[in-house]
């Protein structure tokens, strides 16, 4: 059981890396895409040709990963971000079933027996969970403090002012174009570097494991914790991956069919976007512009923290 | 003059494929009409429909083998697969998107994709994701005709789908209700000044649009079987079917479907497309027709208003 | 001295002409009024100079500069700034935030966009720029008694403060020209008495203002010049005491407003 718990940890933190993407593209700006799968797809591939057919480092396949899911992002942001919300929504899904389509026809059994990671000596083995749980929890650190600079940013607030008002922004002399590419394809690179921990961890890569449902539980996780909040994105990723891995934490796995998790993620969308659509963390109060200084953030949250209304 | 004849055939497969899909993109365009977005559970609703219809089929045939009861009980099975369908097209607007009606874009959206998940998951924990048989109620051998086969299963889809749109054209056009749903489609707040009971007539357009799906889906269940995610490909077609004609426009969805049928099943051998990456080219012209043609045929290219 | 000037500036909606060989002058430093009854293609004419829309035909020239065509956000840019009809606030934000959204090309640059150095610099310290955004967002509401609000949502604003943020959201891009639709519209008498002053706070600052308006009272008040439109033509043209007295306005237009 504590063997299926570690997993968990090590998926919630892929699935958190994705939800980071994720919530840049539909938290941040506003833009339903439903193509992560793709992302995750190309990012795994680029490890496993990055570390088996060159024989590479798993250190090169990251960026590797990074920059080829971007680009991939690009050619699809490019002509598709011109459309309004639901016509974007299923173009990115088709594209990102022809991105496993083309996997797929290429080679339907993927590429097996990658080359393990390592680091100063030490390699990363599938059976020492520990060593992934820190590995990819400590990148999810990085990424999510990257990220939160980056919603802090002038880039933030241009990606929000998109999400809220597109002409609006448009006459506060925001480039909504410009903008919403970039926010795709920044998304997009976490989506790789995603796949590259998949890979460095499981060391297969099959496209079967890239379908629909992936995209769908991303942008579950995403919705669970609140559109925006990077940190409630993570504890989504926590839930989600929980109840994925429900029968095998609790040894139900003959009673409950794995359909169930599937119907109980559609059920979190409904749900949550009928009672609580900002999320289960909503939103920050002070987003920008938080004219409290450190000392008084630090007062006010050990405030909370005894249960005191500040 | 072989080709001429074989090209007819296409044709005509075609035509019957596009008679489903017409079916099925009616549903789309019908809600986008009047609520503006997509719903994204339609492709799952013809599932449902398709597994009801086997079932109802199924138990009322028994062990039976008499010809003309199976022909009952085929058109039996339609009508309650058809009744369940509306029932359940017109819980799932109650439930999952009456109460967005006016929350942001987004959130219809995602509960349809939500409520697609539960339909089609469900299915397969009721159903298993094996696919059934659909068997024909008739003996299916084809006709030929000038050198062009045609079989009882396509006259029927000829048959059922002209006639369903047929009733519907009807009901738009001539009767009170119908009228009351053009003008809900026109302009929502104005139509409920002038008495129209909006929420009776969005009701009334889910039930619509997820009855004709359940035909759609029993009609191409004798072909493509019957399984619980049969819906997502044969939706998303429809889907470019309702884009192609115009979304929102029903004589466009019409027009859409037997197009894209057509242009299916003769487009496919003729460019020689393997079948592995058929559906890689459904989805490439998905894209290529919202990109360039967002506003399809019949459509009107609506702007937002500034 | 012309700050805008347009040049037969026609705008076809399949067949329909909105705007109809307007040549549009606004001076600098003027309050210049735009009135003419409804459809008459106010709105669609501010809509052609400000980028929402593209013009079928003719030119605009701005501070000497053709901008026909020109996307809103480089219009913008340029210093033209304006406000919606139908009030477009980011309304899940809150007020300071709108109009720290109001300021985005004035302050920093961002990731990938700007010059290298630059770009990094902001990323790093974005905290701080943030900080610098905020207190001049607040300075502006400052300057529209708007202090108080900064932190509720926009959504919560009564109406006619709505209206008083969204000029204060464009006036905090530092524009030359502002345009105003209908910045009166559904506003009480109180409400109007003080965008009266507003509008001459703003025209104290320097900044040329262009507004649509039906109230006759606050356009006789506050313009300094005004233009009429009938049917997307251009019917007359002159100060409020002439336009009161054009013979073609009245019959247009005014003629059935008189009580």
């Amino acid at each position: 059981m504590i063997n299926f718990f570690m997993l968990i940890l090590i998926y919630s933190g892929v699935y958190a890396l994705m939800a980071i993407g994720q919530n840049c593209i539909t938290g941040s700006t506003g833009m339903l895409s439903l193509c992560h799968a793709g992302f995750f797809c190309i990012g795994s591939y680029a490890t496993a040709i990055v570390c088996k057919v060159f024989g590479l480092s798993f250190w090169l396949s990251l960026p590797v990963a990074a920059i080829a899911a971007g680009f991939v992002g690009f050619l699809i942001g490019v002509p598709t971000l011109r459309l309004k919300g639901d016509y974007l929504c299923i173009a990115t899904l088709g594209l990102g079933e022809i991105i496993r389509n083309i996997a797929t026809n290429i080679n339907p059994v993927g590429i097996n027996s990658i080359p393990r990671a390592s680091l100063f000596g030490y390699q990363f083995a599938s059976r020492n969970k520990m060593a992934f749980i820190f590995l990819i929890w400590a990148f999810v650190i990085i990424f999510y403090i990257l990220f939160q600079q980056l919603a802090h940013s002038r880039l933030g607030r241009a990606m929000t002012a998109i999400r809220e008002d597109e002409v609006a922004a448009q006459s506060n002399g925001i480039n909504v174009t410009k903008y919403k590419i970039s926010s795709f394809v920044l998304g997009a690179a976490i989506g790789g570097i995603a796949g590259c921990f998949q890979t460095a961890y499981t060391l297969t890569v099959s496209p079967s494991s890239y379908t629909f449902m992936v995209s769908v539980m991303v942008l579950c996780t995403v919705v669970l914790g609140g559109m925006g909040n990077a940190k409630a994105v993570i504890l989504g990723a926590f839930i989600i991956q929980f109840i994925s891995y429900f029968q095998q934490l609790t040894g139900l796995t003959n009673v409950i069919p794995p359909q169930a998790n599937q119907m109980i993620f559609g059920l979190i969308l409904v749900v949550m976007m009928i009672w609580r659509p900002q999320g289960l963390l909503g939103r920050d109060k002070y987003r920008y512009g938080d004219p409290r200084t450190w000392r008084q953030k630090i007062a006010e949250s050990f405030g909370r923290k005894k249960g005191g209304e500040r | 003059m072989v080709t001429l004849t074989l090209y007819l055939q296409y044709i005509v497969n075609g035509l019957t494929l596009g008679a489903i899909y017409s079916l099925i993109a009616l549903g789309y365009t019908m809600v986008y009409g009047i609520l503006k977005f997509i719903n994204f559970a339609h492709g799952d609703i013809l599932m449902v429909g398709a597994f009801v219809g086997l079932i109802v089929y199924e138990a009322l045939l028994g062990t039976s083998t008499s010809g003309a009861w199976m022909l009952i009980a085929f058109f039996i099975a339609m009508i309650a697969s058809m009744a369940f369908c509306a029932v359940l097209g017109m819980f799932i607007e109650r439930v999952a998107y009456k109460p967005l009606r006016n929350a942001n874009r987004l959130a219809p959206l995602l509960s349809a994709i939500g409520v697609s998940f539960i339909l089609s998951n469900g299915a397969a924990w009721m159903f298993g994701t094996q696919s059934r048989r659909f068997p024909y109620p008739f003996d299916n051998t084809p006709l030929t005709f000038l050198g062009i086969s045609i079989t009882p299963h396509q006259i029927l889809i000829l048959v059922v789908s002209v006639a369903m749109m047929l009733v519907l054209a009807f009901f738009v056009n001539k009767t009170r209700m119908g009228k009351a749903m053009r003008a809900t489609s026109l302009d929502q707040p104005t139509s409920q000044l002038m008495g129209i009971n909006v929420n009776r007539v969005i009701s009334l357009t889910f039930a619509i649009g997820s009855a004709l799906a359940a035909v759609g889906g029993i009609l191409a269940a004798f072909d493509f079987r019957v399984y619980p995610s049969m819906g997502t490909m044969t939706g998303l077609k429809a889907f470019v079917a309702a884009v192609i004609g115009g979304i929102g426009s029903i004589p466009g969805a019409m027009l859409g479907g037997i197009l894209l049928g057509i242009l299916e099943a003769v487009g496919a051998p003729l460019l020689h497309i393997p079948n592995g990456l058929r559906d890689t080219v459904a989805f490439a012209v998905l894209i290529i027709v919202l990109l360039f043609r967002p506003e399809g045929i019949l459509g009107k290219n609506e702007r937002e208003k500034v | 001295m012309k700050l805008l000037t347009t040049d037969h500036l026609t705008r076809e909606f399949g067949g329909v002409i909105a705007v109809n060989d307007v040549s549009f002058n606004v001076e600098a430093g003027l309050v210049t009024g735009l009135i003419g009854p409804n459809g008459a293609g106010k709105t669609t004419l501010f809509n052609q100079i400000t980028g929402v829309d593209r013009p079928t035909s003719g030119t605009i020239t701005f501070d000497g500069m053709d901008i026909t065509g020109f996307p809103a956000w480089k219009v913008s840019r340029l210093g033209i700034a304006r406000t919606f009809q139908n009030i477009r606030l980011y309304k899940e934000l809150t007020v300071v935030e709108n109009v720290m959204m109001g300021l985005h090309f004035k302050v920093g640059s961002d990731p990938f966009h700007g010059r290298f150095l630059q770009a990094i610099k902001s990323y790093v310290f974005a905290q701080r720029e943030n900080r610098m955004v905020y207190e001049k967002a607040l300075e502006w509401l400052r300057f529209f008694d708007l202090e108080a609000h900064a932190q509720d949502f926009a959504r919560s604003l009564p109406y006619g403060k709505q209206r008083e943020l969204e000029i204060a959201r464009a006036l905090a891009a530092d524009p030359k020209l502002l345009f105003l639709d209908e910045p009166a519209a559904g506003m009480n008498p109180a409400e109007t008495a003080h965008l009266m002053e507003v509008v001459d706070k703003i025209r104290s600052l320097g900044v040329t203002v262009v507004l649509i308006e039906h109230d006759m009272k606050l356009v006789m008040n506050i313009c300094d010049q005004i233009t009429v439109l009938n049917f997307g033509t251009k019917i007359a043209e002159g100060t409020p005491q002439a336009i009161k007295h054009d013979k073609a306005v009245i019959e247009a237009y005014l003629g059935k407003e008189e009580d």
